[in-house]
Formats: structure tokens, sequence, C-alpha cells
């Protein structure tokens, strides 16, 4: 391949690939067992960071950015005068393997413009596919999108080299999608998402009848919806998300603060900061879903549709909820424990393990990892000053945000770090 | 009291060993780079014995869980002063109780192991992540690194099982020690670099021809992968911190 176009070409398909803000390699379960190259590592591996503090662990690229569509968020729609590429089959399997052994990255993200029409582009998707795993004996992660209105043959196939696969829903409703992009809808997301879904369900209730049953999207499927560009509440996209996480076994949904890139006037004008803190708090709300224990309506309801600014959600939830407070560290349930400010997974996890040993005092939460000054509002421990006062919610966020005030302005954008 | 050990791990075990024979009531444990001679403290040295080492070992094995001898062993690997002290104590206060004493985070030395454990994992999964392989002329990928701690027996399945067809060196500058699989197994190598070679990249001449190509490949994917509407300089530094730059391909200038 010539040098300076190849340079062109990955340096188009590349920059139009790198809204999908999905980069995760983890999930995946294969191994090196025929002796070629590469596995999964279960939780993934970032590779670098780009200077947006984003990680990279694939080489996510589009197969082309010509497309016949014309959806208003989107750089590659038709409409849009930008220079347009296309990579052949090999290009991409040269690509991926010299990258992956050189230890650059964990796999492919292999997405695409809909070229001709949805099979045409989904068979060479599938190509890239076959030839990695059968030619080239390639073990390492492919994350493959499904595209919307691609015959189910070709989508199972699909499912047996790829180990996650995903489509975007792109707007949190309906509405939102038919606004921007008409000739799309939620339907001809949910027909695949739910057709691959059946699929990996049928495999694994095979496998455990059979024995040599192949691997089928073993990382599961994922998501993407994107955020600020039309004017859903947070309400609305943490229950779709909620939905879909549901109906679909999501494996993740990504939120991402959309970055304008049309002049379109039913869209943010261009040069619109995207919104970063929000996508944090939704990310935050999303964890609290997942590994917290929260219900979405705990967090967003009608009386709150939107996720508070200046404080996590977990903070948020604490202090309306001061009837729950405080919690005694030596007694309450593990579930409870999760719930309080200032403790993450890990350090509840040592305090249900340490306090059998006898009871915790307050240098010993800190050494586990306890941000002491946030959960302190929250929690008794053995050697807990005694309150004179009975504290409202609304004085301990006074509290907290002047002690972390520089803190919250400058939030890391995509950073959990407020847990 | 001071136990001095020669810094192995069977040393350190040793001295457990020596500890429940003697019973001498509080000792600190040095290494002997470490040790510097008091005028009024009665030293010990600890003379290596593969045998006590063994049974002390195998009955950590028989004390606490997996996970933990993992903990145990990354924590000597930290190399640092004071979680020789940590082991020592750690091991003692395990004997010493019913099994199961390991989760007692409320133990200073738990607690110390469980830190340098995290410590040491972490920079295992970063060599795991910014190792960058150069591929040489004669088909060789090779990568060199100087890691904070001894990592390299950490990491050597992963590149083992990974790379399994490829053959490649990955060589510890600061400790002056390497692995090189050879398709088959992994072994320890050291090699002598002449005053002439530059050890971080060896001649260009010496690399595969398309290894430019490549090199040039993700550094402008690097660049296209990135948003300039979110940059966040803080965020990116505080992920790869600077000091791991001069591993990757994609900081090299030009
Ligand atoms: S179909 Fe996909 S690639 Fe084409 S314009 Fe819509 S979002 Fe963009």
């Amino acid at each position: 391949m010539s040098f300076d176009r190849i340079r062109e070409k990955l340096n188009i398909l590349a920059d139009a690939a790198k809204y999908d803000v999905s980069c995760s390699s983890s999930g995946g379960t294969r191994k090196n067992n025929n002796k070629g190259l590469g596995d999964s590592h279960s939780s993934g591996i970032c590779h670098t960071y780009t200077e947006d503090g984003r990680c990279v662990s694939l080489l996510k690229i589009l197969l082309t950015n010509h497309c016949i569509y014309d959806c208003l968020f989107c750089v590659s729609r038709k409409s849009n005068d930008v220079k347009r590429a296309a990579f052949t089959v090999d290009e991409v399997v040269e690509l991926t393997m010299n990258f992956y052994r050189r230890n650059y990255i964990e796999g492919l993200f292999l997405s695409s413009g809909i070229f001709k029409n949805a099979d045409f582009t989904m068979e060479r998707l599938l190509l890239v596919c076959k030839k990695l795993r059968l030619e080239q004996n390639y073990n390492g992660y492919i994350h493959l999108k499904t595209i919307p209105g691609a015959s189910d043959e070709l989508i199972k196939e699909a499912g047996l080299y790829a180990d996650r696969m995903s489509i975007n829903l792109e707007m949190p409703t309906e509405a939102g999608l038919k606004l921007l992009a008409p000739e799309k809808s939620h339907a001809d997301v949910i027909k695949p998402l739910d057709f691959v879904q059946k699929n990996i369900a049928q495999f694994s209730a095979d496998k455990k009848l059979i024995k040599h049953v192949p691997k089928f999207v073993p990382a599961g499927q994922s998501t993407q919806m994107v955020i600020g560009a039309t004017p859903e509440s947070d309400k609305d996209i943490m229950y779709t998300a909620n939905a879909f996480y549901k109906n679909f076994s999501l494996k993740r949904v990504y939120y991402s603060g959309y970055v304008p890139i049309s002049d379109d006037t039913r869209m943010p004008v261009l040069g619109t900061q995207p919104p970063l803190l929000r996508e944090n708090r939704l990310y935050q709300t999303d964890w609290l879903m997942r590994f917290y224990g929260f219900k979405v309506q705990e967090i967003l309801n009608d009386a709150n549709p939107n996720l508070d600014i200046d404080i996590d959600p977990k903070l948020s939830w604490a202090i309306r909820n001061m009837q729950h407070f405080p919690i005694d560290i030596n007694k309450a349930d593990y579930k409870m424990i999760l719930r309080i400010p200032g403790i993450g997974v890990m350090s509840a996890q040592k305090i249900v393990q340490a306090r059998k040993f006898g009871k915790l005092r307050i240098d010993q939460l800190k050494k586990m990892g306890v941000a002491y000054n946030r959960a302190k509002h929250f929690i008794t421990c053995v050697d807990s000053p005694y309150q004179l006062k009975d504290y409202q919610g609304t004085q301990i966020k006074a509290f907290i945000l002047a002690e972390s005030h520089s803190k919250y302005l400058k939030t890391d954008s995509n950073q959990l770090i407020l847990f | 009291m001071i136990y001095v050990f020669d810094g192995s791990l069977p040393g350190l075990l040793t001295a457990v060993f020596e500890w429940f024979e003697r019973k001498p009531g509080l000792v600190v444990l040095k290494s002997k780079d470490a040790f510097q001679p008091e005028a009024f403290t009665e030293v010990f040295f600890v003379n290596n014995d593969a045998e006590k080492a063994d049974r002390v070992w195998t009955g950590l094995q028989k004390k606490i869980k997996k996970e933990w001898l993992r903990k145990f062993y990354c924590s000597y690997l930290s190399e640092i002063p004071e979680a020789y002290q940590h082991l020592f104590q750690f091991t003692i206060y395990i004997f010493q109780n019913e099994k199961g004493a390991e989760a007692n985070y409320g133990n200073n030395d738990v607690m110390a192991l469980s830190k340098y454990a995290k410590s040491v994992e972490r920079e295992k999964h970063r060599m795991e992540a910014f190792i960058r392989f150069q591929k040489t002329g004669d088909g060789m990928f090779y990568a060199s690194i100087d890691p904070d701690f001894n990592v390299l027996p950490l990491i050597t399945n992963h590149f083992k099982n990974r790379y399994a067809d490829q053959q490649w060196i990955i060589y510890d500058l600061k400790r002056k020690y390497g692995l090189h699989y050879d398709l088959n197994t992994v072994e320890e190598i050291s090699i002598d670099f002449s005053a002439d070679v530059n050890k971080k990249n060896p001649a260009a001449i010496l690399m595969d021809e398309k290894e430019e190509l490549y090199s040039l490949l993700w550094k402008d994917y690097f660049k296209s992968a990135n948003i300039v509407a979110r940059k966040n300089t803080k965020l990116h530094v505080k992920h790869v911190p600077k000091r791991y730059w001069k591993y990757l391909t994609e900081k090299q200038l030009g």
C-alpha cells in the first residue's frame, strides 16, 4: 500500500469514527489456544489516552465514511462537505495485525457509513472479521457495529467472530431522533439488538447442554446516546438507558456529550462547549444503577428530573434522604454502606470484612480508602465525635461544597472521582 | 534486635522461620543493602535456607487465600525497604492467628500489604498497557522498560499468552535483566549494551523496513482520535503520568 494514501485514509476514517465514545475492550473471553496472535483481557486494557483524557484501547475506524443517509448529528452525513475515503478489507486486516503486534491496541472497533445498502456494508464488515479470525489466527478483541437493516443471516454470522456488537440509539427519545434523522427510528435499533440478544441467550443455553458451542458475542452488546443535541431531560435519558439495560441485557450504555459539527438550526450552534459535566453526572448515575444497587427512580423522578450539577448523584440522593442517616458502620448492611457518600465498592467490602475482627475506628476507615471528610456527615463508628446538632441536608451540602470547592468546579470531565 | 537478610524472597521467609525458633520479641528486618550497623542494637544475620523458606511458604499457602499469596508476592516485588518489615510482621501475625486473619483490614500490616500490592499491580498493568514493541530487522519484537517496581515476573504470562506467534524481548534497563520469548518458552536474559548502542532505540538500520510506517500510522491515529473540543490535559496526564511518556510511540516527536 502506498505510504501517503494509507495515511490519508487512516486520518479520515479514524477522525470520522471518534465520536463513538465506546472504546472498551472488556468482557472478552477469547484465549489464544491456536498459538496465534492475541487474547482477551477480561477487564480490558487502555493502551493510551487521548489528550482529552479518553481511553484508547481499540483501533477505532470506519470502513468507509461514504453514506447514503443524512443524519444531522453525524459528520459522515451525505450532505456534509468532507473528504471521503474507504479502506479495503485487506488494509483493515493489515493495520489491525500490525498495531496489535506492537502492543498499541487491544483490538479493532470497526464501524462504517452505509454505502449502497445495509447488507452490502455488513458483508464487508463480516469479511474483515473472518479474515482476521480464520486466516490470521487473530484472537484479539473485535467490536463490530451491527448495521441496522442488515439481514439476520449476516448479523448472526458476524456474532460468531465479534466479541462485542453495538448499535447506537443516537438520541435518547424517538422524538429527538425523528427531529434530526427523520429516516431513522428506535425500532430499527431495537430489532437487531433484540435479535442478537436472543442469539446470545440461545448460545449460552446450548453451552450448558453441549460441550463445544462456538462463542457468540461473548462480551455482549452496547449502545450510545448523544447528549445535549436535543432537549431531553436527564430523567428521559436514564429511563431509556435503564429500559435498554433491562430489556436487552446490555453491557454498557454510553453517553456522548454532543460536539457541535453542524450549523443546522435544529442543533446547538458550532463552537458550543460539549456538556462534559452533565455527561459525567450521567455516567455516575449509570454506575449507581449498575454497581451500587440504586433504582433509577430513586435518583431521577418527576420531582427531580435533572441531576444536580454542583454535587454528584450519590450525594444528592443522600441529602434528599437524610432519614436513613447516620449509618452505623459497625452494624449496617453492606447494601446501606454502599450508599454512604465517600465510600466506594472497594472500601465497603473492606469494612464488612474488617469489622468481624473488632469495631472500626475513624483512622482505620481512612486507611481503607474512605473519603472521611465526606462520609463523616453520614456515619457513626466507635470513636465518632458526639454530635450536638442534627444538621439538615442543605447544611451538609454547604459544608461539603465549601471543603472541596475548587475540585467541583474543575471536575474532570470523564472521571468518576467523586464517590 | 535487627535481622539482616539478603533481599531475596527465600531470605525473607527464612527470617520468619528463625524468628519462630528464637522468639526474640520485636524485630526490625532489613535487607543487607539497607542495613547500617548501630552501636547498641543486636544484629542477627539470616542465612538463606531453602528448606526453612519452603516450610514457611507452604505454611502461608495453607493459611491464607490465593489472592493474598499474590498480594504477599507483589509486596515483595515492590522492593520498598519498609515493605520487607510489613511482610515479616504480616507472616508472623498470620501464623499466630486463626485462618482468615488476612481479612482484618484494621491490622496495620494487612493494610500495608494491600496497599503495596495495589501499587505493584498498577505498575504491572501499566507495563501491559504502555509497552511498545519495535520490530527489528530479524523479526524480533523489542521493548525496553524501567518500571518503578520489579514487575517482569508478573507480566511474563500475559505477554507469553498474547504474543505466542512472534519472538519478543522485554528488557528492564533499571534491573538489568529481561525476558526473551523464542516461540516456545520465556527465558531470562541479560544484554551487554556496549557504550555506543542507544538502549531505548536500537539504531534505525536495525529495524524492520515497515517499522517506521506503522509507528507513523499509530502517531497519526493518536492525533485523529483526539477531540479538540474536549481537550483536558489534566485528566490526560493523570492517566498517563509523564514518566511513562518515554515508552509511548505516540508521544515521540516527528
Ligand atoms: S447512517 Fe450512520 S454514518 Fe450514515 S449519516 Fe447516519 S449516523 Fe452517520
